[in-house]
Parts: C-alpha cells; sequence; structure tokens
C-alpha cells in the first residue's frame, strides 16, 4: 500500500514537470515559427525556414524544454504506463486556459472551460486506475541475458 | 492534400515514436530514487537501447510536421487534429505495450480527447 502511495506521488511530480516542460516548449516554437513567416513547400521553402529555425533564439529554447519534457516522459514511463502518464500531459491544456485567466486575465469561453473540465475529468479518471499493469525490468538484465 | 499527409506524420510519428520510447525506457529499468544521478544514470542507459533510436526519427519526423502544419495553420486547426493521437496512443499501449486499458481509462482518454478539441476551439 505504501508503495503504490510512493509511486503515484512519484508520477505525479514527474508528470507535472512533463507538463509544465512541454507547455513552455510549444509557446516558444510557435512564437519562433510565427517570427519565421510562412513555409514555402519547396526545397528553396523549406531550406529557407531551416535556416531560420537554427538562428532563432527562440526555437532553440523551445527544444530544450521539449528535450525537458521528453526525459522526464521517458523517466516516467519507466516505471508508469504509457495510457496512464500519456492523458495526465494533456492537463497543460488546463494549465494554459488557468495561467491565460490569472495571469494574462483574458476572457475565457464557456466552451474553453467545458474543454478544462472534461479534461480534468478524464484526467482523474485515469488517475484512479492503477499506474502500473505491465512488469518493469531491473537495470543491468539485459546485460546478464547477453553474458549468458 | 499535403496538409493531410503531415498530420498523418504528426499523429502516427510522435505516437509510435512514444510508444518506442516507452518500450526502451521500460527495458532499461527505473530509476530507483528521483536523484539527477539516478535519473541520469538511467537516461544514460535508455538512449543506449534500440528502442530509442527507433523513436528519436519517428518523433523528428513528427516534429517537423508540427513546426510546417503551426506556420500554415492556426493552432486551434492543428491541436484538435492532433488531439487524435490520445486515442491512436491508448491502442498503441494496449496492443504494443500490452497495457491494461481498462474502461475508466478509455473512458479517461475519450474525456480528455473531447476536452482538447474544445479548448483548441473554444
Amino acid at each position: 500500500m505504501a508503495s503504490e502511495k510512493r509511486l503515484r506521488i512519484k508520477t505525479l511530480i514527474m508528470v507535472l514537470a512533463m507538463v509544465v516542460c512541454a507547455v513552455v516548449g510549444d509557446l516558444m516554437l510557435k512564437r519562433g515559427m510565427s517570427e519565421a513567416g510562412v513555409v514555402r513547400f519547396t526545397p528553396q521553402g523549406l531550406a529557407h525556414a531551416l535556416g531560420l529555425m537554427l538562428t532563432s533564439a527562440m526555437i532553440w529554447l523551445g527544444i530544450c524544454f521539449l528535450l525537458g519534457f521528453m526525459a522526464t516522459q521517458m523517466t516516467v514511463v519507466s516505471w508508469a504506463d504509457y495510457s496512464y502518464v500519456m492523458p495526465a500531459g494533456a492537463f497543460g491544456y488546463a494549465l494554459q486556459t488557468f495561467l491565460a485567466v490569472v495571469v494574462l486575465h483574458e476572457a475565457v469561453s464557456v466552451k474553453r472551460w467545458v474543454g478544462v473540465l472534461l479534461i480534468c475529468v478524464g484526467v482523474v479518471l485515469v488517475g484512479q486506475t492503477r499506474p502500473r499493469t505491465t512488469a518493469v525490468e531491473a537495470p543491468g538484465r539485459e546485460k546478464a541475458v547477453e553474458s549468458c | 492534400m499535403l496538409t493531410v499527409l503531415l498530420l498523418l506524420v504528426l499523429i502516427c510519428g510522435s505516437t509510435g515514436g512514444e510508444i518506442a520510447l516507452t518500450q526502451g525506457s521500460k527495458k532499461s529499468g527505473e530509476p530507483k530514487r528521483l536523484r539527477p544521478r539516478e535519473v541520469l544514470a538511467f537516461l544514460g542507459r535508455a538512449v543506449r537501447n534500440g528502442w530509442f533510436w527507433l523513436g528519436i526519427p519517428l518523433m523528428a519526423a513528427s516534429f517537423f510536421a508540427l513546426l510546417i502544419l503551426f506556420s500554415w495553420h492556426p493552432l486551434s486547426f492543428v491541436i484538435p487534429i492532433s488531439a487524435l493521437s490520445y486515442v491512436v496512443g491508448a491502442l498503441g499501449a494496449k496492443y504494443i505495450l500490452k497495457e491494461e486499458v481498462n474502461t475508466a481509462r478509455w473512458i479517461g482518454v475519450v474525456l480528455v480527447c473531447a476536452g482538447v478539441v474544445l479548448v483548441a476551439t473554444g
């Protein structure tokens, strides 16, 4: 029982870190790509866009946050189910809406609030299930098998 | 037509990539404690796993598709359609990763998917 609680707490911590990295990363990429303008789907257009992407600080920062997202996601799915972690990641949309209201004082439509409510109910529903339903391999097991 | 193709790359690439990374992470053994040294050691083991190198090109393809779609269309178009990846991901978890996706989890996934569509178009 205590180990189940510990598993849930460490999963929650990593999912929160994952959500923050994803929200900040997406925001920076969107802003960086908006600065780059519309990408034309031709060799010249793609090369031009690639050049702009490689020199945009905003896109590099976004990539760093998305790498952080990938590292936290890889860590959490090493012990928790992918189908448990993946829906929880959508909590980022709810976080974006709360931030828009609290920090930016933006008006949010009823439709968007209903969406936030559905996401929260969905995440809570998935959160009630067991975080892990498959066996996890111990570190070094593959090595042990290889050496046999 | 190109938009449909890029949306397919976005959804299948991100889901396939995440499933491959999940498989690699599980085969690398979880970090015993959430301490930087143990997490870094775990990530070191994970990047030496073949599944990781299968997942990266899939995720890279999905990433470039997302960048191009962001420059062509508003977020309110790209994000609702990409929400389908929650359903595709749950199917992958059940049939590829052999996870127990019970009714509560399915309902949760569908609610999240619908919620993302409403948030992005609201």
